[in-house]
């Protein structure tokens, strides 16, 4: 009997997809014109692209590099001036330290090895691949770059080093015979006074006998980008240890820490850091022995700190409390005291939990840095106008502002990337 | 005789003011304490002899003196024979206005490009990226002094609104002029019997309310659901338009007028007021953005999937369960972008917006020498409008948290 039954005996060849079921077109449909609301959002993003390009493009690349001034500019290209930033470039980045046109030798190359060195300073802190060693270096950078941006004689911060030399010493000698609680006092109490008492007539004298130093350079002089990494710099390195501090404060079950602690945060948060800025500029020498003056990039720093600190304080304090319980159990259990709990096994986690909030406020701190452009610091912002009232660039802005946009955005970016690589870094999850 | 019936043997010894724990917390906390107090007695006691020596004792009788400067951006009445005080309720009501003004555009934006962002839209996801990312990573002073660089250098100047072939031109009808100083828009002019039509206005708005307590009740009862969109619309504008039109029009539109050099009859909104109030908007809308995002993604899938399953459309499952478990991730953070915009007004001074940081902060503090007073008030009152902000709004954020029992 004949097989009706239909059984295929050989395959067919594949048959290519719908046109509009590969490549571009597939990816079109799914991303771009998945429905009509799609469809209207993505045509008025191209026409959104468009016009802003339109009115962007040709400004920007029909241009110059190369003039003297904003009228020569003019005859050679309808577009933007970016001669202005080829010639002014050393003053944003540098502001108005000496270049070696006013009589004195350029000193630029201090600020550029600061940075290098800064680089490097930082390099074990944010990289743990690094050998352990060059942490030593990171914490005498802060006396080097002092010394190298501001100049004078260099035994001011060697004996300032020296202060904690001694510290260290004080507590290694006294701890076996008097106790810990005597030797930690002891290694406080003396080099406060060596500070106060010896260290200034012992480098004056040392450098009287040893003149090694270099020109020293007013703070009137920093300026540009140099002004606003200096800052930044110095207020992210001094506040997160305070915010630290802030943190177990009000996490503590210490009334009265607690209180300061809180007292201390919300005030902070409540005001906008210019207030703050105008106690630095107008208010500070008031609250200091008459007599005092000190110097107002210190000021700003001192300020900008203590207003990021709270921000800090609070980020860190995220991550205490997003900690749960057992983990302080646990460390007690083990019978770690509070400053190892929190030392080995709270802050770790605390800290890891916190880290895109601590780089926030890093990078809110860096771009705060403009702020001391309204009491009369010159950063970037403040150079523009500097600029700008030079006659041979009066009327340029856009090029400026954009220049000046640019140099913050890249710092901040790669800060963002950062945290990001720290993030997965320190991914324990699975 | 168990343990605990055992007196401790030994007694009070100074050492154990350190080495016991009962008492170490209280020895730490006087020791802290102490050291407060010490440190600031030191500071005010530096302030005294300071302020002493330059002989301005401490001292507000500054604020009833005349001001004798100008604000041109007020609110309520002010003239320069006005005293210092009102100067600084003047700025005071001018910082209010942009906060209030910056936190509601900051919200609108934020939350449509936070939304946008996860947009399934290749083109537009990417585009509210780069929005969020240049916004955020560049500092707000420079978006306010470049926003004011864009109305004062790329709008033209009253004058080329002039003559026969006039370089520039007014929109929207006739309307709207955008110069170089300032945007001028229509007046509103309440003639006589507007109040019938505000008032009809007003009631409307309450009756908006009702019906919306009165259809969900009759949701709940039927299961209906009304067009609840459409009728609200139409209670706003349906009610207050017929009065309009009943009484004969009594409120009307001025439209500025070129005269002489100068816009006239309609509303200046001054270049400073709106570059400080797109800049602040603007930049905080990316990090608005952001906490949005942040909250939607907080949701697990589970819930958009289970919502799904229930038959519920695409935009009532944002509405009715993603959206009110989203907020509860959202305000926290919202909260404390709204009291940075209120700070970062405060900026203001760099365009030349006279806030409170500007009058009290700026002018008054030049001209009477009082920096102590001053900027010990401007403190106080930033840290007043940060606290009833943040009161208010962790009113609201209690009133949408999840309730536990």
């Amino acid at each position: 009997m004949k097989n009706l039954s239909y059984v295929r005996t050989e395959m067919l060849p594949e048959q290519a997809p719908p046109v509009g079921e590969t490549g571009i077109i597939k990816w079109m449909r799914e991303n771009l014109f998945s429905g009509w609301m799609n469809s209207i959002l993505t045509i008025l993003g191209l026409v959104a692209v468009y016009f802003i390009l339109l009115e962007t493009l040709p400004w920007a690349l029909d241009s110059t590099w190369n003039a003297g001034s904003l009228n020569e500019c003019r005859e050679n290209a309808p577009g933007a001036c970016w001669a202005v930033i080829n010639e002014r470039f050393p003053q944003l980045v540098f502001g108005f330290y000496p270049n070696g046109t006013d009589g004195d030798p350029d000193q630029r190359w201090r600020i550029i090895v600061a940075f290098v060195l800064l680089l490097v300073a930082v390099a074990p802190v944010l990289f743990d691949k690094l050998p352990r060693k060059m942490i030593l270096f990171s914490a005498i950078y802060p006396f080097f770059g002092y010394w190298l941006l501001w100049g004078g004689t260099i035994w001011g911060p060697l004996t300032a080093i020296a202060g904690f030399a001694i510290a260290y010493i004080v507590y290694r000698v006294l701890a076996p015979m008097a106790g810990n609680l005597v030797a930690v006092i002891a290694s406080i109490l003396t080099p406060i006074v060596w500070w106060l008492f010896l260290a200034g007539p012992i480098a004056g004298a040392l450098g009287d006998v040893a003149p090694i130093g270099l020109m020293a350079i007013p703070s009137s002089k920093f300026g540009g980008l140099a002004l606003s990494v200096i800052i930044g710099v110095a207020g992210i390195a001094l506040s997160f240890p305070i915010g630290v501090l802030l943190a177990l404060g009000r996490q503590s079950n210490l009334f009265i820490i607690k209180t300061l602690s809180v007292a201390y945060i919300e005030f902070i948060r409540g005001v906008p850091l210019i207030t703050l800025l105008f106690v630095a500029s107008v208010l500070l020498n008031y609250f200091l022995p008459p007599g005092t003056n000190f110097d107002i990039i210190l000021r700003v720093v001192i300020m900008v700190t203590l207003f990021s600190a709270a921000y800090m304080a609070e980020v860190i304090r995220g991550g205490l409390a997003a900690l749960p319980r057992g983990q302080y159990e646990a460390a007690d259990a083990l019978g770690l005291d509070y400053w190892k709990a929190n030392r080995l096994i709270i802050m770790p986690q605390a800290l890891k939990i916190a880290i895109p909030g601590i780089v926030g406020t890093f990078i809110g701190l860096f771009k705060d840095t403009t702020l001391v452009s309204i009491i009369g610091l010159m950063d970037p912002l403040a150079l523009t106008n500097a600029i700008r009232a030079d006659q041979d660039w009066n009327g340029i802005v856009w090029e400026l502002y954009l220049f000046v946009a640019l140099m913050f955005w890249v710092f901040t970016f790669f800060m963002s990337r950062y945290s990001m690589y720290l993030e997965r870094k320190l991914q324990t999850g699975h | 005789m168990s343990m605990a019936d055992q007196k401790p043997t030994q007694s009070f010894n100074l050492g154990m003011l350190i080495y016991d724990t009962r008492y170490r917390a209280m020895t730490i906390q006087v020791v802290a304490l102490i050291l407060f107090m010490l440190g600031a007695a030191w500071l005010v006691n530096n302030a005294a002899q300071n302020l002493a020596a330059l002989g301005k004792p401490l001292s507000f009788d500054f604020l009833s003196q005349p001001a004798g400067y100008d604000i041109n951006q007020k609110l309520i009445e002010y003239t320069s024979q006005d005293s210092h005080g009102r100067a600084a309720l003047v700025g005071l009501l001018n910082t209010l206005l942009v906060a209030f003004l910056g936190c509601v555009l900051a919200t609108f934006l934020g939350v449509i490009i936070g939304v946008l962002r996860l947009s399934k839209n290749w083109l537009i996801s990417r585009l509210m990226t780069v929005y969020i990312e240049s916004f955020r990573n560049v500092p707000v002073l420079l978006w306010i002094v470049f926003a004011m660089a864009i109305f004062i250098e790329s709008f033209p100047a009253p004058r080329a609104f002039r003559g026969d072939n006039a370089t520039a031109s007014m929109v929207l009808n006739d309307s709207v002029a955008f110069t170089n100083r300032g945007v001028y828009i229509p007046k509103l002019v309440f003639d006589n019997g507007s109040m019938i039509v505000v008032l009809v206005f007003l009631a409307s708005l309450v009756g908006i309310w009702l019906f919306g307590r009165w259809s969900r009740k009759r949701q709940e009862a039927t299961g209906e659901i009304l067009p609840n969109f459409w009728i609200k619309l139409g209670i706003f504008f349906v009610p207050a338009i017929a009065a309009q039109l009943v009484m004969g029009s009594p409120i009307s539109l001025a439209y500025p007028e070129l005269k002489g050099f100068n816009f006239t009859g309609g509303l200046h909104l001054r270049n400073s007021l709106i570059a400080l109030w797109l800049a602040l908007s603007l930049y905080t809308a990316a990090f608005i953005a952001e906490a949005v995002r942040a909250g939607i993604m907080a949701i697990s899938k589970g819930q958009t999937e289970a919502a799904a399953a229930l038959g519920l459309r695409s935009n009532r499952i944002m509405q009715l369960v993603i959206l009110p478990q989203a907020l509860r991730v959202i305000i926290p953070p919202l909260i404390s972008q709204y009291l940075n915009l209120t700070k970062n007004s405060s900026l203001a001074i760099a365009v030349g917006y006279m806030d409170i940081t500007g009058t009290l902060g700026g002018i008054t503090l030049n001209q009477t020498g009082r920096e102590m007073e001053s900027v010990m008030l401007l403190m106080l009152i930033y840290l007043a409008i940060s606290l009833a902000i943040s009161t208010v709004m962790n009113i609201y954020n209690n009133s949408v948290s999840l309730k536990e029992r």
